[in-house]
């Protein structure tokens, strides 16, 4: 099925953009099903994909919405190509080991957690009661993976060198949680959107602080990737749309 | 609770309680006019308008409820209604009345506290046993069997539990 084009305004892409961190990272937790380490991993992993699934369905709903040119969320979701994805580099990268894993829903949910707190008194209500629900949800997702940052950093010789790798591997990534272009700004100068920059301090307290109780180094801030809010991607998003896609795509509007 | 309309009752009032007899596919012990999820009824000329909301974003029950009150208030003879999903006000467990908290302990599920709010990251919860009451008790997941729901144990009767978490 061809793509679509969507009509890119600045809170049509502002939505967009939130909304393909949660689908992304959504179904990379759901690549994990069937494989987890253990039962109560299985339903932890299973159980934050589908809030990050749910969140995405009602932002995609809502940015169809704004956009008004009829693209409910399925078209944003499976009619978009990797270039009109506006996700976060992190949020993309391979599940690796469950030590990669956890990391990543950390450093996601301690960005995304007081992100969304901030959002609960956008003057866009819609925006605003999405952000109620999802606010809590990653609270929720910040606690537990919180919980095993502690306990494979402080943990085995094993568990502390997965996690150590997978710290090297993803810090990288971690700049591109602050960045915003003009078109955001002009949505977060509308009272709309939030700036990443104003949650900055919580995000770094919240990783220093448990980075520290895991006996791990913070690493220093080097070269940050970035790119993923403009649709350049890692070689990883591609993949993960080829499987995420693959039905609409070979027959399209099936429903069931 | 019968589902046909009382001769005399109100035609919306008729609606709302047929509507909010449809039951929780995952908890059926709860009604969503228990859980806080019917919103509103409006009957008009055109067909019957009901308003839910989503307890938590991914929660794959909503579906089913949607389809559920189609087919009670089609039974009831309302003709095929229209079903919304609406967001504001933010669904919180504050909004699951008191009797529905009353029967999900009865079913053996500890209800949510009221006004529980937001804890600190590793805040601890005191959650009784729905079973005996003791408030010697710990949690074995924190994700259960439905997104709704985590995995507890009593250390008095040392009976497993469900928990509705806060939310
Ligand atoms: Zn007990």
């Amino acid at each position: 099925m061809t793509s679509i084009r969507v009509a890119e305004t600045p809170l049509v892409l502002y939505i967009l953009r939130r909304a393909d961190d949660a689908l992304v990272l959504g179904h990379r937790l759901s690549e994990w099903c069937g494989r987890a380490p253990m039962m109560e991993e299985e339903m932890a992993l299973a159980n934050m994909g589908l809030d990050l699934i749910g969140q995405a369905r009602a932002l995609y709903t809502y940015a169809g919405e704004v956009e008004a040119q009829g693209h409910d969320e399925d078209a944003l979701a499976y009619r978009r190509d990797e270039r009109g994805y506006k996700n976060l580099l992190l949020v993309e990268q391979g599940n690796g080991d469950f030590a990669r894993t956890m990391l990543r829903q950390f450093l996601y949910a301690a960005y995304a957690d007081p992100y969304w707190r901030a959002m609960t008194t956008s003057r866009d209500a819609t925006l605003a009661a999405i952000a109620a629900k999802a606010e809590k949800e990653m609270a929720y997702h910040l606690r537990h993976s919180a919980e095993w940052m502690i306990r494979l950093g402080d943990g085995t010789a094993e568990s502390r060198a997965r996690l150590e790798r997978a710290l090297a591997t993803l810090w990288p990534f971690t700049g591109e949680l602050f960045e915003i272009d003009t078109l955001d700004r002009e949505v977060i100068d509308d009272g709309i959107g939030v700036d990443p920059d104003s949650v900055r301090d919580t995000w770094t307290a919240t990783v220093a602080d448990i980075l520290a109780r895991a006996t791990l180094t913070m690493p220093a801030d080097g070269y940050m990737q970035k790119g993923g809010r403009n649709g350049r991607h890692s070689e990883h998003l591609g993949h993960l749309l080829t499987e995420l896609q693959y039905l609409q795509r070979t027959i399209p509007g099936a429903t069931w | 609770m019968s589902a046909t309309p009382d001769p005399g009752e109100d035609r919306r009032a008729a609606a709302w309680r047929i509507a909010g007899a449809v039951t929780d596919p995952e908890i059926p012990v709860l009604t969503i006019a228990d859980l806080g999820v019917l919103r509103d009824v409006r009957v008009g000329d055109g067909p019957v308008e009901v308003d839910i909301t989503p307890t938590y974003c991914g929660c794959p029950a909503m579906n089913m409820i949607a389809v559920e009150i189609e087919l009670a208030l089609e039974k009831a003879g309302f003709g095929r209604p229209k079903v919304n999903t609406v967001l504001q006000p933010a669904w919180t467990t504050d909004w699951m009345s008191e009797d529905g908290r009353a029967k999900l302990k009865d079913y053996g599920i500890a209800p949510p506290p009221k006004g529980g709010g937001r804890r600190a990251l590793f805040g601890v919860d005191t959650v009784p046993c729905p079973q005996c009451g003791s408030i010697d008790t710990g949690v074995i997941a924190d994700f259960g069997s439905t997104a709704c729901k985590a995995l507890w144990r009593c250390n008095a009767c040392r009976e497993p539990f469900d928990y509705f978490k806060c939310h």
